[in-house]
């Protein structure tokens, strides 16, 4: 009888890890099938093969999404994939030379500069977008339509007292700020901190997250918050929310594009591994694919494209690199 | 004389009665709250992500469009994931309860590395990931692989492998071992014919419900960098990929709120594969498991 069991036992684990081999056969096979294809048609086409590596910012994530998914079709056998740990993140092993590319919405810092010359990597940086940070209210705040610069440091900075919104304006109601702002670990907590702040503490009785649609969810829910992202996310969730006008002008394509909209517009940015390009055919084809399309890509996932001289000129910079 | 006071048992009846009730209450509220929540979940997630649950889903890459968004590289990722996890815990996890339970003297040493292995089941899941990206990824070069993720969960899962290993081969009573003994067989032939037929069982089970367990983890994922934007299957332990719990998380983190059905489908999924893996292991105690 125990014997029996056993038997019952090692026939099922058995079958399962046939089941499961089985299973990974057909998707080898398949996969070596299309291999197979891909390689038949390369004499003709020039077809290419190769592993793109890359990671970095979440506010670039949605371009180089799009980027990826359309190249996948055009060159099958590059294995592009790119990871989303924010820009410090993606620098951070970027640094280690575990990366071809980093994807950053800010400038690269002096620190990893150092860092990477300390390396021995040498790097060029390629503009891809602008995207302008959005100041946001609920759609109930009937005062604050207009803020000036001044006044937009007054509130997100910390000084130690309990803010209100008529310590900002007397003539606003004299109840308590809600603050909603990205985790310090995102490029778009950094910028906000650099331009509106000069490099002074948040104020800390903001709520951090480093999922903007915590942010978006914490805005809509109360009367007295403020809150700020990227355009993206406004663009998306903009019945909702309401966009504050920064010195009389409000984010939007036009004003983020011709530099009105300043200072809370900025540049993203992709960092690539010049020895990578140099020596890989598929890193230099999936950059130079990249920069051929990222305007139009920009603008689908809601960020605002360069002038096409702009992104010609960084064509120039990847073929200088070869 | 009589030997029950009728009437103090009386007065104390009612104060009796209503404790019973009382705590009855309390207790089925607790059950309540427990099955409630979890009925909520389930429902929520359901009739969010069904409309998206379809067989393209299933076989379609991520996409930027939540219509065309698929889970095949997370699901096939996952599944690569087990292939070098499942082997590498069970031999590490299984061999270190044999050591600890047959062969281990009790000494102070030991009962030392006893008590860390049950610490060790407590440590944080991102401090393993720490682990992972310092020694897989970087010092040994693995990237960031299937191997390297996988031995990374390995080690995260091997504590609990452990634990439930030696329990189910403590469970084997020493009356076999001895009745083994006593035939002239040998400490490995007692170990083999005798100490793991009967410990199988219970270590299977506690493998399974462990496997389950680094299904569903993301935080050692995350620290190591796994990447999310991919549109290719693994092709071998070294090559890039991503899992389910990867994914899931970036979808819901999308702006647009199709993304997030389309995130509660993907869960469907993970619930599914996790619910499959946990009636393996219900069905082989139930169906294997002996009572001395």
């Amino acid at each position: 009888m125990k014997q029996v069991k056993y038997g019952t036992l090692a026939a099922t684990l058995t079958a399962a890890l046939f089941l499961a081999a089985c299973g990974d056969d057909t998707e080898n096979t398949d996969a070596n099938a299309t291999n197979d294809a891909g390689e038949e048609t390369a004499e003709t086409e020039a077809t290419l093969a190769g592993e793109v590596l890359g990671d970095g910012s979440s506010t670039v994530a949605p371009i180089t999404e799009g980027l990826v998914e359309e190249y996948s079709a055009a060159q099958p056998d590059v294995r592009v994939s790119v990871g989303i740990s924010g820009t410090g993140g993606g620098f951070e092993k970027f640094i280690n030379g575990e990366t071809d590319f980093s994807n950053a919405s800010r400038e690269i810092k002096d620190e990893e500069v150092q860092k990477l010359n300390e390396a021995g990597i040498a790097y060029t940086e390629l503009e891809l977008a602008y995207d302008g940070l959005s100041i946001v209210v609920n759609p109930e705040n009937t005062w604050a339509q207009n803020l000036t610069l001044d006044q937009l440091k007054k509130i997100w900075i910390e000084d130690g007292t309990v803010k209100k919104w008529s310590d900002i304006d007397p003539s606003w109601p004299a109840e308590e700020i809600v603050f909603y702002s990205p985790g310090s670990d995102s490029g778009t907590y950094d910028y906000f901190d650099e331009v509106v702040l000069e490099g002074a503490d948040l104020v800390k009785a903001a709520t951090l997250s480093e999922d903007d649609n915590v942010l978006v969810q914490g805005v809509r829910g109360d009367k007295n918050a403020i809150g700020f992202f990227g355009y993206a996310y406004y663009l998306a969730n903009k019945e909702t929310l309401k966009a504050v006008s920064i010195d009389g002008v409000l984010p939007s394509g036009e004003t983020i594009a011709s530099g009105e909209y300043t200072p809370l517009s900025r540049s993203l940015y992709v960092y690539v591994n010049n020895e990578s390009v140099k020596s890989e055919e598929a890193v230099y084809d999936f950059m130079k694919y990249t920069l051929e399309n990222a305007g139009e890509m920009s603008e689908l996932v809601g960020y605002v494209p360069l002038n096409d001289d702009e992104y010609e000129a960084g064509l120039q910079l990847l073929e200088g690199l070869r | 004389m009589r030997y029950i006071e009728e009437t103090s048992v009386m007065q104390n009846m009612n104060k009796r009665l209503f404790r019973n009730k009382l705590w009855k209450a309390l207790f089925l509220g607790a059950v309540t709250i427990a099955l409630a929540s979890l009925v909520i979940l389930l429902y929520r997630i359901v009739t969010q992500g069904a409309d998206y649950l379809t067989w393209d889903f299933m076989t379609n890459f991520a996409s930027r469009f939540p219509e065309q968004a698929g889970i095949k590289a997370a699901l096939v990722g996952s599944l690569w994931l087990m292939l070098v996890v499942a082997p590498v815990s069970m031999t590490l996890g299984i061999g270190t309860a044999i050591y600890l339970e047959e062969y281990a003297k009790k000494n102070k040493l030991n009962d030392f590395i006893r008590m860390n292995i049950s610490n060790l089941a407590g440590v944080p899941s991102i401090v393993f990931g720490l682990l992972g990206l310092t020694i897989f990824v970087r010092m040994l070069d693995l990237g960031k692989s299937v191997l390297a993720a996988g031995l990374t969960m390995s080690l995260l899962i091997l504590p609990v492998i452990i634990v439930a290993s030696q329990e189910a081969i403590r469970a084997v009573p020493k009356e076999q071992r001895e009745a083994s003994f006593g035939m002239g067989a040998t400490k490995w032939q007692t170990i083999v014919r005798v100490v793991l037929p009967a410990a199988i069982p219970g270590i299977l089970t506690g493998s399974i419900l462990a496997l389950s367990r680094a299904i569903g983890e993301t935080a050692p994922l995350v620290v190591i960098g796994i990447p999310v934007i991919l549109q290719f299957l693994p092709d071998g332990l070294l090559s890039s990929f991503t899992v389910l719990p990867m994914q899931i998380f970036d979808w819901a983190k999308r702006p647009q709120e199709e993304f997030l059905f389309v995130a509660s489908a993907g869960i469907i999924v993970l619930m599914v594969l996790l619910i499959i893996m946990n009636s393996i292991a219900i069905f082989i105690r139930n169906k294997f498991q002996q009572r001395y």
